[in-house]
């Protein structure tokens, strides 16, 4: 019984996880950016979603229109996507090494940004996801929001591989992914491809964060304690590959779990015990490729 | 010439900063020192060779802890034994890690010892019985040469004697880097930064380079780890958190990178900034990061380049 419960709810974090890393995965792929603000964007997009549905159950929203009314407000937190891009844009040639110190700039505002906006408190959203019952199969039950938000993480892994492999704008996106100065020559827009990928990049953290929020409370130690998980996805499927985040979410949602249950001391070293001997046997992770 | 001057004013700066400024201030600079210390180590590693390491923290934590465990649970009050212990033990740590981590360069390296950096943090947090948990390890007061200070309150005794140990401290640590920098092997590693290729055939064993300035850092991590768990008089697990190791590398940004000064320019720099914003808002870490990011657009090299360009603007 109880393991299937653990599943359960591994696989939760697992769709909470790979919508987060997944933004992660598309602005690497795409910039070479490791982008350090994937965790503040998840905690931006739980605050903003919470406040949102708290102002449309307040006009008189009916709490059914929870999963559709928080996704939303993701997608519309995601926005700020833009500020942190043209901000980044200053330094996309130089060394990676500012690169990844401007997104932990951008860390450190957001940290406050937060507290400023939604004060030091966690912020809980009450117990919204009993709206939509629970589904009892064969002895099981599971609560169907969580059901909802594990189908809305394949529908975005559809959606981004459709996007990705099988549109003319996935090409040009895979092409400067592979040579951005080839594909400005053959008259591929690539300043506006970049500015593109790190929006839908941030709209899937603060997306992932908005679903998450009926489930956990929203604190202002949210965005470094997911990066830690983040990086573990991460690293474990390889930088930049989005079929390695879907593997590598799962991975680390399923030990999350069961260390969590087993051995509640090894949480977050399980985890790193993995990365770690992935990176002995396959250097770049699951699905990465070598440094270019 | 030039930079031995610069280096006996900044000592002598030092010297006369707890006749000027008094003993509330004084207690102030000794984790300046402690930074500086482990500073001077880490721009080896990511000024002069280029490689970013996001997991610092963890040898600051190290040398910090092993002052704590050596003084409270062993009993072992001298500070030299302390620091011994503390270089022993990150400096084999780091050998360790290194070999794994050192196979990366750039992005792959920098997360990589993120991850080191996150196992060790959670050893720290999860074993009580050797360091104390969430609460840490409070450092009892080490004895300085043989000597236990022992008629001297808190405070006295770390503005007097320990202030000048760790001064101390700092002008070896400063001056044996500065030989190591303008050595055939501090060469190597900025040629190895530069162009990889081009060092390795020149018959430069790039790695093992590498690897010698990944343990020397983190030996120096280590001793400025322990003079900063003395001046706090406790080691805590938030020593080593990744944010911490994010903070070391934007204290080297700000002082200017791979410049022998800069670790000292930022670790002055940082402290007197983050004490005037922390007295004048809450939103400090705001301010710091905005401030972080106009360095990196604006003067990538740091405090120290920005000086040195007014200088030539001058001269011109």
């Amino acid at each position: 019984m109880a393991t299937v419960d653990l599943l359960f709810a591994a696989l939760f974090n697992a769709a909470v996880l790979f919508l987060v890393t997944a933004g992660l995965q598309l602005i690497f792929g795409v910039q070479r950016i490791v982008n350090l603000t994937a965790g503040s964007l998840y905690a931006l997009g739980a605050y903003f979603g919470a406040s949102v549905f708290e102002w449309f159950s307040a006009q008189g929203g009916s709490p059914a229109l929870l999963l559709p009314v928080l996704i939303l407000s993701g997608l519309l937190a995601g926005q700020v996507g833009f500020v942190i891009e043209r901000v980044l844009r200053t330094v996309y040639g130089r060394d990676e090494a500012f690169q990844l110190l401007m997104t932990f700039a951008f860390v450190l505002m957001f940290q406050d940004v937060l507290r400023y906006v939604w004060g030091a408190q966690p912020r809980l959203l009450g117990d919204l996801p009993s709206v939509y019952g629970t589904l009892a199969v064969g002895g099981f039950t599971f609560p169907v929001y969580n059901l909802l938000v594990m189908l809305s993480a394949l529908v975005v892994a559809g959606l981004l591989y459709w996007l990705i492999e099988r549109t003319s704008l996935g090409h040009v996106v895979r092409a400067t992914a592979e040579n951005g100065r080839m594909a400005e020559a053959l008259g591929a827009n690539t300043r506006r491809i970049n500015t593109l990928v790190f929006v839908l990049g941030s709209m899937l953290g603060t997306v992932g964060g908005a679903l998450v929020i009926p489930t956990t409370a929203a604190s202002l130690e949210m965005p470094i304690a997911l990066i830690v998980e983040a990086f573990a996805v991460v690293v474990i499927g390889g930088l930049g590959s989005i079929r390695g985040a879907f593997l590598g979410a799962i991975i680390v949602g399923v030990l999350r779990a069961l260390s969590l249950t087993y051995f509640p001391e090894l949480e977050v070293m399980s985890i790193y015990l993995v990365v770690i001997v992935v990176l002995v046997v396959r250097p770049y992770g699951l699905f990465g490729k070598a440094e270019a | 010439m030039k930079t031995t001057l610069a280096f006996l004013a900044v000592l002598a700066a030092f010297a006369a900063a707890p006749f000027a400024l008094g003993p509330y201030y004084t207690t102030l600079i000794i984790p300046i020192l402690a930074y500086a210390i482990a500073l001077i180590g880490l721009n080896l590693l990511f000024g002069y060779g280029g490689l970013l390491s996001f997991g610092h923290a963890m040898f600051l934590a190290i040398g910090a802890y092993a002052s704590a465990v050596m003084g409270a649970k062993l009993g072992v009050r001298s500070f030299e034994a302390q620091l011994i212990v503390a270089m022993l033990a990150s400096g084999t740590v780091a050998g360790l890690i290194g070999l794994l981590c050192l196979r990366y360069t750039t992005i792959f390296f920098s997360m990589l010892t993120l991850a080191f950096g996150m196992i060790f943090h959670s050893f720290l947090f999860k074993f009580y019985d050797l360091t104390g948990g969430e609460s840490g390890i409070s450092v009892p007061r080490p004895s300085l040469f043989g000597a236990s200070h022992a008629g001297l309150s808190k405070t006295a005794f770390l503005v007097g004697p320990f202030y000048w140990y760790a001064l101390g401290l700092f002008a070896v640590m400063f001056l044996v880097m500065a030989l190591v920098v303008a050595s055939p092997f501090g060469l190597a590693l900025k040629a190895a930064r530069d162009n990889e290729r081009k060092t390795a055939f020149l018959g430069v064993p790039v790695f093992w380079v590498r690897y010698v300035a990944f343990v020397l850092s983190g030996i120096y991590c280590a001793v400025g780890g322990a003079v900063l768990a003395v001046s706090i008089g406790a080691a805590d697990p938030e020593l080593s958190f990744w944010t911490q190791s994010g903070n070391m590398i934007f204290i080297i940004i700000l002082g200017g990178l791979g410049q022998l000064f800069g670790p000292v320019v930022g670790a002055v720099s940082f402290t007197l900034l983050q004490d005037a914003l922390m007295a004048n808002t809450q939103y400090w870490r705001f301010a710091l990061g905005a401030i972080l990011a106009l360095i990196i657009i604006f003067a990538p090299r740091g405090i120290l380049g920005l000086i040195t360009r007014a200088l030539d603007w001058r001269r011109r």
